[in-house]
């Protein structure tokens, strides 16, 4: 991979859905094997759990940021990725993420990138916010 | 504990597709001109994957046991499932994952503490730790779950009570 260079402060940002559908929900359950009915059963999630929809699982929402994070770093390079589920993600919301290079540290065998994410609905409230690192050779 | 995860393209390909993953590298699995699939990295998540693979996941609905989800009923709480939050999750990549890896996961608890939320009710964490070991051995990924507890069943304000 040729080497990409990052400066502190850069912030890359995206739209990592818009208008989350129940069947993306159903489409993770069966990728994953997370069948856990609170997000994939309105009926289930109404009813038994007594929340206004079903909702999504939060390891989607960190995923679709891990999509914005491996197209700035590169899958390969990543050597951490980690964060908290600060709000739950419905149907219908759209989520963007921003990532911020918060410091570049070069090394004999490249640079070591590390990056803030964090992830925000369609009212601004952050879903998801944590921390990457990759190592650019 | 999980004996056998083979990290396969087509399930790959599944999981790319599911999170809206663009990378390229995915659509070469369904190419037929794409030859050895051997250099595609799966997305940063994909450890999750290895649910399908761990024989006692509780979240899959299994032949001849009953699943708490809906059916001719609306489904019943039953399990832990309600109470339980998923607050934090942390992935170490030790080298990049590739397709054709084999893995063996093997999981214990880590630190556990409590916490009042917001609104007066306890919360326990609890550090869940799995670490993702190669055909020859060494460690792929760590991953580090933080599952919150409640001591009643959360409601659409408790995620963020958890933070």
């Amino acid at each position: 991979m040729s080497a990409k260079s990052f400066t502190p402060g850069q912030v890359f940002s995206t739209v990592v859905v818009e208008d989350l559908k129940r069947t993306q929900l159903v489409q993770y359950a069966g990728a994953s094997g997370d069948f856990n009915p609170m997000h994939t059963d309105e009926v289930y999630a109404i009813q038994v759990g007594g929340f206004p929809s079903l909702f999504a699982h939060g390891m989607l929402t960190m995923a679709m940021t891990g999509t914005l994070t491996t197209d700035t770093l590169g899958v390969a390079n990543l050597t951490r990725f980690g964060g908290r589920f600060t709000a739950q993600v419905w149907p219908g919301d759209t989520l963007t993420a921003t990532l911020t290079v918060l410091s570049v540290t070069p090394g004999d065998h490249g640079d070591a990138v590390e990056v803030e994410v964090h992830t925000v609905n369609q009212d601004g409230v952050e879903v998801f916010v944590g921390t990457a690192a990759a190592h650019l050779a | 504990m999980i004996g056998r995860f083979p990290i396969e393209a087509g399930q790959v390909l599944a999981f790319a597709r599911a999170i809206g993953d663009r990378d390229p590298q995915y659509a070469r699995v369904a190419d037929p001109g794409a030859g050895d699939l051997a250099d595609v990295v799966p997305p940063p998540t994909y450890v999750q994957a290895s649910a399908h693979f761990d024989p006692e996941y509780p979240l899959r609905p299994k032949p001849g046991t009953p699943w708490f989800g809906s059916g001719s009923g609306p489904g019943e709480a039953g399990t832990e499932t309600l109470r339980m939050l998923h607050a934090e999750q942390h992935f170490e990549y030790h080298r990049p994952l590739r397709v054709g890896d084999v893995l063996t996961a093997e999981g214990h608890q880590g630190d556990t503490w409590e916490r009042t939320g917001r609104r007066g009710g306890k919360l326990t964490f609890t550090e869940l730790i799995t670490v993702y070991h190669d055909a020859a051995g060494d460690p792929v990924v760590t991953a580090r779950a933080v599952v919150a507890v409640t001591e009643k069943a959360p409601d659409a304000k408790t995620t963020a009570e958890a933070e």
